[in-house]
């Protein structure tokens, strides 16, 4: 017989590495054809945080995302990160980005303000120029005030940035502390059919919808949502790296017995951006890429639950897990 | 202000250089005269190691250079730090580093690996990390098993006061999680190379999330000290490639674009073996670990067990929670006590609960040090507070949706550990998922808002 179930699950994800004193910096240095490079030390590892931090730059300085170089690859070339890791990124060197590239931004106010002859608190940048506030025909690009800087006025136009919560001491005897930069926010539906017979589960339809305080690129968002929640499937219905624990003799050793979801396991799936803006992070924008893997394992569980009158309290859901509980009901 | 790129779907930085196979990763840097690393494991999971002969592995044509634990200058590393490089006497797990050989190519390697004498005494295991709490239980590591934060064996969250809450409530409900063992499973396994150059430098290509830390670290186990004043004379006094007289600065780590990590490369699985046989040959060394060895040793989401107890009211509310969490942390720390702290501080999930006591205790196995995987201790902590919402609303004859209503943070909420929340959105967010799914809420849950409680709270 196959029963079908809904189930939700609902949650909370900080955002920066727990306890804070985590730096991330940045460098931005303004080209003589007007582009920029920023230079931070932060790790791509496929989560598009060279895109986003460019995008911010760009923002900053009136440049398209295009004239934005990012460098990354050197440590001895870049300042300090702590690393790509606990959903900080975009967060934390998001704002030592921005920062930087304000910093920048006001060595060209400066420069371009001796230029036009205006103060510096007049100008705007935008389309790879200097404008003087409500006069469109008083401007210098980019580029020209790069040349001015370097040849006449001897500056260089680089920006620094820097931001870092500070370290939060736990209490010993309360665990007193403020460990986080913000709270990200996640809800998801999953709607599964059970096979009473093979105990086997099948995932319909599932529904993610996270809180990405600001989405500085909605794709990118979108992929860390599918691919949380193709992770958090797995976790739910197929993983387990000691299947006969605590036994270690059978642990898995290739990618054919310790089987992860493949395109042909995923259902049907939506990821959908709820934007509640963070207090202080750039642009509003919370971490999201730790989040989305936390809500598939108990909404299909809770989904099971209403389908078929058990409760699974061990994960994976496996054929055999689903079969056992049926019998002891 | 209007925004002119951010939240914009600009196109992915290095995407098309991604699918075209043109992006250059770790494994992509070919150098000339590279030597290829493998490593002897230790074949069982306790022991002490009584004989260790490398004589005839050193002695193999094509064999370059060959390390024990004897070649590590400070052999500990981690967060702690208390992983060994390279074994020392006591192996702690099965896998675990024993020796490093670098020869002209793969097959040369494993030849010498075969040549090595090793003899282990091998003692009583625990795999099992509720059995390695008990007293009698065989010692992973001389100090005991369960890790001890400062003082006590747990970190612990004491909010409100818990008897006050369990004496106010009308149902207890406890029940016991288990989240298992799970693999990054990530693209890319772990991949070091390490190669000398002019002047007594060292250039390392790696894999690492985090290689501003793992360049301090190496410099860590390489014995090279951040205070060193005697200024820089590699020029004149260096020359040679042997690693002597390294200083800080002469080492430098090139990586920043990585086939996924998913937390698995928090850890350093490999740059500080390739550093030291390129420091100790001259030549650079690459270790390019079998996807068997990634699944089998490198570092995963720990075993966790769960138990939480709440004290509820008829309508709904927790009024209390105790929580006891206990986390596998494999032989060594790694960052374990901070993946506990994690989910100790965050135990509650996303409800206002006014009365908390949560335990979290780390505990060592003879297994392969656990450590950060994406979620980083809420994973489990979300499966199993979830699960309990259903529950509870189960128990109580109340919708699930209803029972979150009633007890999600609000804006204005402390967090067990005091944090005051804002930016609070989880009742909208609620009720537009409802709205998507199909799902038809009363009017008094449309009504409600994450505001601070109080006007309009039920």
């Amino acid at each position: 017989m196959k029963n079908r179930g809904t189930g939700i699950a609902i949650g909370h994800y900080p955002t920066g590495q727990n306890g804070g004193g985590d730096p991330s910096q940045a460098m931005v240095k303004i080209q003589p054809d007007g582009s920029a490079v920023l230079t931070v030390g932060s790790c791509d590892l496929g989560q598009g945080c060279k895109t986003i931090l460019a995008q911010m730059a760009a923002e900053v300085l009136g440049m398209e995302y295009e004239q934005v170089k990012v460098i990354n690859h050197s440590v001895d070339n870049t300042p300090m990160s702590s690393g790509s890791y606990a959903s900080r990124v975009t967060y934390v060197d998001g704002k030592a980005t921005v920062e930087a590239a304000e910093n920048a931004r006001e060595i060209l106010f400066q420069v371009a303000g001796e230029i036009l002859e205006a103060s510096p608190s007049d100008l705007i940048i935008e389309n790879g120029k200097v404008f003087v506030k409500g006069d469109r025909k008083r401007f210098k690009t980019i580029s020209k005030i790069v040349e001015v800087a370097t040849y006449e006025k001897h500056k260089q136009v680089v920006g620094l940035g820097h931001f870092m919560k500070d370290f939060s001491k736990p209490d010993p005897e309360t665990g007193e502390c403020d460990p986080f930069c913000t709270l990200s926010w996640g809800v998801s539906f999953a709607e599964v059919e059970v096979d009473t017979d093979t105990g086997e589960v099948e995932v319909l339809r599932f529904v993610s919808y996270y809180d990405a305080g600001k989405a500085i690129n909605p794709m990118l968002v979108e992929g860390q949502i599918q691919g949380g929640s193709v992770m958090g499937l797995g976790a739910a219905l197929m993983e387990d790296l000691h299947p006969y624990y605590p036994n270690i003799e059978h642990q898995p050793d290739n990618l054919s017995d310790y089987s992860i979801p493949t395109t042909m396991d995923i259902p049907d799936f939506e990821a959908l951006i709820y934007e509640c803006p963070s207090t202080e992070g750039p642009y509003g924008a919370k971490g999201i890429g730790e989040l989305s893997a936390n809500y598939p394992s108990p909404a299909i569980i809770n989904a099971i639950h209403d389908a078929i009158g058990v409760w699974l309290t061990e994960l994976p859901a496996s054929p055999e897990k689903v079969l056992r509980a049926l019998e002891s009901q | 202000m209007t925004l002119k790129v951010v939240g914009q779907n600009v196109l992915r930085y290095d995407g098309l250089a991604h699918v075209t196979g043109e992006t250059h990763f770790a494994d992509d840097v070919i150098i000339p005269g590279t030597l290829t690393v493998k490593v002897l494991r230790s074949p069982v999971s306790k022991g002490k190691i009584m004989n260790l002969d490398i004589r005839a592995a050193m002695s193999v044509p094509g064999v370059a250079s060959v390390i024990t634990a004897d070649d590590v200058p400070c052999n500990g590393y981690g967060h702690i730090p208390d992983q060994p490089v390279l074994v020392e006497e006591m192996v702690r797990y099965k896998g675990e580093p024993i020796v490093a050989v670098a020869a002209v190519d793969e097959d040369t390697a494993i030849e010498a690996l075969e040549k090595i004498q090793l003899g282990i005494e091998e003692e009583e295991p625990v795999f099992d990390h509720i059995q390695a709490m008990m007293p009698d239980a065989p010692k992973v590591r001389p100090e005991g098993n369960i890790h001890m934060f400062g003082k006590y064996p747990f970190r612990q969250v004491k909010f409100g006061d818990i008897d006050a809450g369990f004496r106010e409530a009308d149902v207890i409900i406890e029940n016991t999680y288990r989240h298992p063992s799970l693999e990054h499973a990530q693209l890319e396994p772990m991949v070091s190379q390490a190669v000398p150059e002019a002047g007594g430098k060292l250039t390392v290509y790696t894999v690492s999330q985090a290689p501003h830390f793992h360049l301090e670290e190496l410099y860590g186990i390489l014995k090279v000290k951040k205070n060193n004043v005697s200024g820089k004379h590699w020029i004149t006094e260096k020359g040679s490639r042997t690693g002597q007289g390294l200083e800080f600065g002469d080492i430098n780590f090139i990586g920043g674009t990585v086939g996924g990590g998913f937390g698995g490369k928090n850890d350093m699985h490999a740059d500080h073996i390739t550093a030291l046989l390129a420091l100790k040959s001259g030549q650079p060394c690459k270790w390019r670990w079998t996807r068997e060895e990634d699944l089998l040793y490198s570092t995963y989401r720990g075993c966790w067990y769960i138990t939480i107890k709440d004290g509820v009211k008829k309508d709904g509310r927790i009024v209390a929670r105790k929580i006891k969490t206990i986390r596998e942390s494999g032989a060594y720390a790694s960052s374990n006590p901070h993946v506990v702290e994690h989910n100790i501080f965050n135990s509650t999930g996303p409800y206002f609960i006014p009365n908390v006591h949560s335990r979290g205790y780390c505990v060592y196995t003879n297994k392969p040090p656990a450590s950060s995987m994406r979620g980083f201790g809420l994973t489990p902590s979300t499966f199993a507070t979830e699960v309990q919402a259903n529950k509870i609303a189960s128990e109580l004859s109340m919708d699930p949706w209803e029972f979150r209503f009633k007890n999600v943070y609000r804006n204005g909420d402390l967090t067990s550990t005091g944090s005051k929340l804002d930016s609070v959105a989880l009742i909208e967010m609620m009720q537009t998922l409802a709205e998507k799914t199909g799902v038809t809420l009363p009017d008094r849950l449309k009504q409600m808002s994450s505001a601070k409680r109080g006007g309009n709270s039920i």
